[in-house]
């Protein structure tokens, strides 16, 4: 896999990076380069499509093939190119605002129809490039520009929406731990189909510490379990805290007397109940957040199908002739 | 039969018409293709509610399809009607106004009941109250006869009702001396697996084609004889499949692999159907979640090299006009295919109308020129298709092919081009090979004289670059918010679609290149302006015709062509939008002829027109 032989470097393009100053986008960035270098994917055949919004300029900065587009339609963009060419490793960056509002039916069909690409979502819940009004996932309440008395809108919750929508590959991750990301993003161009990845990402203009405790390296650990599969659930400063299932409900633990390791909850990333569990988990008050992979399953990509269609089709009427479509039928000559 | 008992008639217009569960569409089909095949030239058109099931009987769910078949070259669907076949008194009430004086009326006069006749709005019965005796009227017992004929069949009453249409279908065989084999033979084949059902289509046709011969004495027959031809080998093809196929063609033409993302939208949803058929073809369809997805997933079926396209109708086009301006500013090959209908919005979505040029030129924000064309008749589709992809791959630019419902859904025999001669290649500037040395390569980089880029697309080594909807620096392709390099830009983009001047064919002429009157028109009203300018060019009218498929460049010599005549008169199936553009670019006077009905011109109203314009 690494006769290539990529440095990090070579996925920069030449352009000036401009993000604010602490964006969490540059370590995005910077662990997507990086990741790029041990997918094993030769450079040419790397495409990153984004739509609109600070996360969407990102193809600007990679020297792969990169079109950014239009606001939310990445996702149709990106199912086109693949399904055209199904040897292009995609790679779709969106954020919050541009997924969730304006693109929303883009993002729910291409998870529907799991073609092979990978989705990285920059939820920093704001948009930061109109210079920040609420998304669809900033908190009730919250407020902002374009919501002074408080937003009024629920918030969605992007992991039970591609849940909702078919996905078969869930993963969170956070941008203050570039490792975590790095590792996801070379496990999601592993998946065929649909990897969606959503990125905890800190906007300092307008949504400073938005995430903080979950992703603060001071506070995570006791805020944040990182799923590893067939592993118990276990987290917390001191490792003393785990997660248990009591009926249909997640519990948090203390490991001690009461509760001891064997008793944690062990994650199975094939587990669709399991994941809907963990997705739903953290809009209940103080609950942890979860990160990695938290739902994989294997199915027929949409593009694979494409093909394999149209080579059915070819096998059972031969492969197409023009000359006889244009005698097909009733033909008759005037002499 | 001897000669002395029928009228023989150069041309003839017969309109099937019933409620939209009769089968009127597969009724006129047949006497359409029957008519073809013994030597007639037609053109047809169905005209159908935007409902799928209107309340049966009434004037809402009337379905109705047009044939005119002649002995001459036989280009509309016709004016006026001279025979309409009214399976009930809905169809009667919707149509008669179409109907010639002295024409013919088939009426099934067991559809006139009172309740048929109430749901037709009808207060009098008008097979009785001698409100049809301008015309010729023939009675028949539609139903009973089929029900009659099918007695001894092993059917169930639902499906022997369903037979009616052939009874219909064989009085008009036999009084317009049609051959009934080609139509046996299809229903033999069409119900291959329900030989019951084959057998009571057949019986019922043949019924009421006896039926006809025993009114011999109180009507007249009719005889079209062959038309005169250009020889070589015909098939009928309506414009939507047609379109289709030209694409299909262009891929093979230009060695890409054909992409098309739609999303399914009248009258433009046939060309997604045609195409669908065609795996074996290699071509990919794609049926999108949206418009706006239908062609985002064109233009990255595009980037990665596919001949891409997208098809819709005007409503979908506004959708997609964001993107559409995505496109102009990548300078990348895209085929927009718009089947125009009756606006604004929804509008007359089975209706036809040419209202949508200004939106083709205009429709989207910012400077953003692409190329359009616009078919002119159902077998000319097939060849634009053909052109709009060319010039899109040749010049690095979205291309909009106009079409209308009326052509798309029309049909008209084709004489079967020799593909492998005159379709056969379609250079462009896709980089299919990394070249040795990819130093210095800038995606941006025009040719100096047509101003095109080069197509460098996802997995060609070395190419790699980066292209966006913000502006563009000329020389680098960067991003850039210079001023300048706006306004250079904005120009280099306009110059390219100009220069496509040099690669599209001299704008012809019908007619004298001088005289009194130039009509200039564009589309799909071709037929019908056509005969009405060839009529009066018999008449020894000093006038001719402009008739329009390359709008955006427009082609060189169109000024010197508008030089030449007293006078000008654009008519068009919309407020006056060519005529406008024609305006601002050559400041010429001009007349307009504007209709917006959602109905094509006749060429009686044309006629009468381009008279009263020479006055």
């Amino acid at each position: 896999m690494t006769e290539l032989n990529y440095k990090k470097k070579d996925f920069a393009s030449d352009q000036d990076v401009k993000w604010c100053p602490g964006c969490g986008d540059y370590s995005i960035l910077s662990s997507l380069q990086m990741a790029l270098t041990k997918t094993g994917t030769k450079k040419e055949d790397i495409v990153c499509v984004s739509g609109i919004g600070c996360s969407s300029r990102f193809p600007y900065y990679m020297n792969t093939y990169g079109y950014h587009t239009i606001h939310g339609r990445a996702p149709a963009v990106a199912s086109g190119m693949k399904v055209a060419n199904p040897n292009l490793s995609v790679w779709m960056i969106t954020g919050d605002g541009d997924c969730l509002s304006i693109g929303g039916n883009h993002f729910i069909h291409a998870l529907r129809r799991n073609i092979d690409i990978n989705m990285l979502l920059f939820n920093n819940q704001i948009y930061g490039l109109t210079k920040g009004q609420f998304s669809p996932t900033s908190k009730q309440g919250q407020v902002t520009k374009s919501s002074p008395y408080g937003s009024l809108d629920r918030t969605f919750n992007p992991g039970k929406l591609a849940f909702g929508a078919g996905a078969t590959y869930i993963c969170k991750t956070l941008d203050s731990d570039p490792k975590h990301m790095t590792d996801m993003m070379v496990e999601a161009d592993k998946h065929r189909g649909t990897s969606f990845i959503e990125v905890f990402q800190n906007c300092v203009i307008f949504n400073n510490n938005c995430h903080q405790e979950y992703t603060d390296r001071k506070t995570r650990s006791d805020h944040a379990v990182y799923l590893e599969h067939e592993t118990p659930m276990k987290f917390g400063k001191e490792g003393n805290l785990g997660i248990v299932l009591e009926g249909l409900k997640l519990k948090v633990v203390e490991i001690g007397d009461k509760y001891k390791d064997q008793d944690l909850l062990v994650h199975d990333k094939h587990n669709k109940m399991l994941s809907y569990l963990l997705l739903s988990s953290h809009e209940e008050n103080g609950f942890p957040k979860f990160y990695g992979v938290i739902y994989q399953e294997e199915d027929e990509t949409f593009n694979d199908q494409v093909a394999a269609q149209i080579e059915q089709v070819r096998n059972k009427k031969g492969e197409g002739d023009f000359n006889k479509l244009l005698f097909s039928g009733e033909v008759w000559e005037v002499k | 039969m001897s000669s002395n008992d029928h009228i023989e008639l150069e041309s003839v217009v017969i309109r099937f018409s019933g409620d939209s569960g009769d089968g009127m569409q597969l009724t006129g089909t047949q006497f359409s293709n029957t008519s073809a095949l013994m030597g007639n030239d037609i053109s047809t058109f169905p005209d159908y509610p935007a409902e799928i099931r209107a309340p049966q009987g009434t004037i809402a769910g009337v379905s109705g399809f047009q044939v005119h078949f002649g002995s001459n070259e036989v280009i509309t669907p016709g004016d006026e009607v001279d025979m309409l076949v009214a399976l009930n008194p809905a169809a009667l009430k919707a149509n008669l106004g179409s109907l010639r004086k002295g024409g013919t009326i088939l009426a099934n006069t067991d559809a006139f009941t009172y309740k048929g006749l109430e749901k037709a709005t009808y207060t009098d019965n008008p097979l009785e109250d001698n409100s049809l005796s301008d015309y010729q009227v023939i009675e028949a017992p539609i139903d009973s006869q089929t029900l009659d004929t099918l007695e001894d069949h092993e059917l169930d009453l639902k499906n022997k009702k369903r037979c009616k249409n052939f009874y219909a279908l064989g009085i008009c065989y036999f009084l317009y001396h049609r051959d009934i084999t080609p139509t046996i033979d299809w229903i033999n084949e069409k119900f291959k697996k329900f030989p019951e059902l084959a057998q009571a289509n057949i019986a019922t046709l043949k019924s009421g084609y006896h039926f006809a011969e025993t009114l011999e004495a109180v009507v007249s027959t009719y005889k079209v004889p062959s038309a005169k031809i250009t020889p070589g080998k015909y098939r009928q093809i309506n414009g939507n499949t047609s379109t289709a196929w030209g694409f299909l063609r262009a891929a093979q033409a230009a060695k890409l692999p054909l992409f098309l993302g739609s999303y399914p939208i009248t009258p433009a949803t046939d060309i997604l159907h045609e195409l669908s058929k065609h795996k074996n073809f290699g071509v990919k369809t794609f049926q999108a979640e949206d418009e706006i997805a239908a062609i985002c997933c064109s233009i990255g079926a595009g980037l990665a090299g596919n001949l891409a396209l997208t098809t819709s109708s005007g409503p979908g086009i506004a959708l997609k006009g964001e993107a559409i301006g995505l496109a102009v500013t990548y300078e990348m090959p895209l085929v927009i295919v718009n089947v125009q209908r009756g606006g604004p919005s929804t509008g007359l979505p089975t209706k036809t109308e040419q209202s949508d040029l200004y939106q083709a030129l205009y429709g989207r924000n910012g400077e953003a020129p692409l190329i359009i064309l616009a078919a002119s008749r159902p077998n000319d589709c097939f060849h634009m298709a053909y052109e709009a992809s060319r010039l899109a791959l040749q010049h690095m630019s979205p291309v909009m092919l106009l079409t209308d419902g009326y052509i798309a859904n029309g049909t008209e025999p084709w004489r079967i081009p020799d593909v492998d001669k005159h379709y056969n290649e379609i250079k462009h500037n896709l980089i299919e090979e990394a070249p040795a040395n990819t130093d210095g390569f800038k995606w941006i980089e025009r040719d100096e004289v047509s101003k095109v880029r080069k197509w460098a697309i996802p997995g060609t080594k070395g190419l790699e670059h980066r292209i966006g909807g913000l502006e563009k620096d000329y020389h680098t392709g960067d991003v850039s918010y210079d001023p300048i390099n706006h306004e250079l830009m904005t120009n280099a983009r306009k110059e390219k679609i100009e220069r496509v001047v040099d690669n599209i064919p001299e704008q012809e002429l019908e007619g004298d290149s001088s005289g009194d009157l130039l009509v200039v028109s564009w589309g799909g009203t071709y037929g019908a302006v056509q005969m009405a300018v060839k009529q009066l060019q018999k008449e020894g009218v000093r006038i001719s015709l402009m008739h329009m498929k390359y709008i955006n460049p427009i082609p060189k010599n169109v000024p010197t062509i508008l030089k030449n005549f007293n006078r000008i008169i654009v008519p068009e199936l919309n407020g006056g939008q060519l005529i406008n553009v024609l305006k601002a670019k050559y400041s010429i006077e001009a007349i307009g002829y504007n209709k917006m009905q959602g109905l094509p011109f006749k060429i009686s109203e044309l006629v009468e027109e381009f008279k009263k314009a020479i006055q």
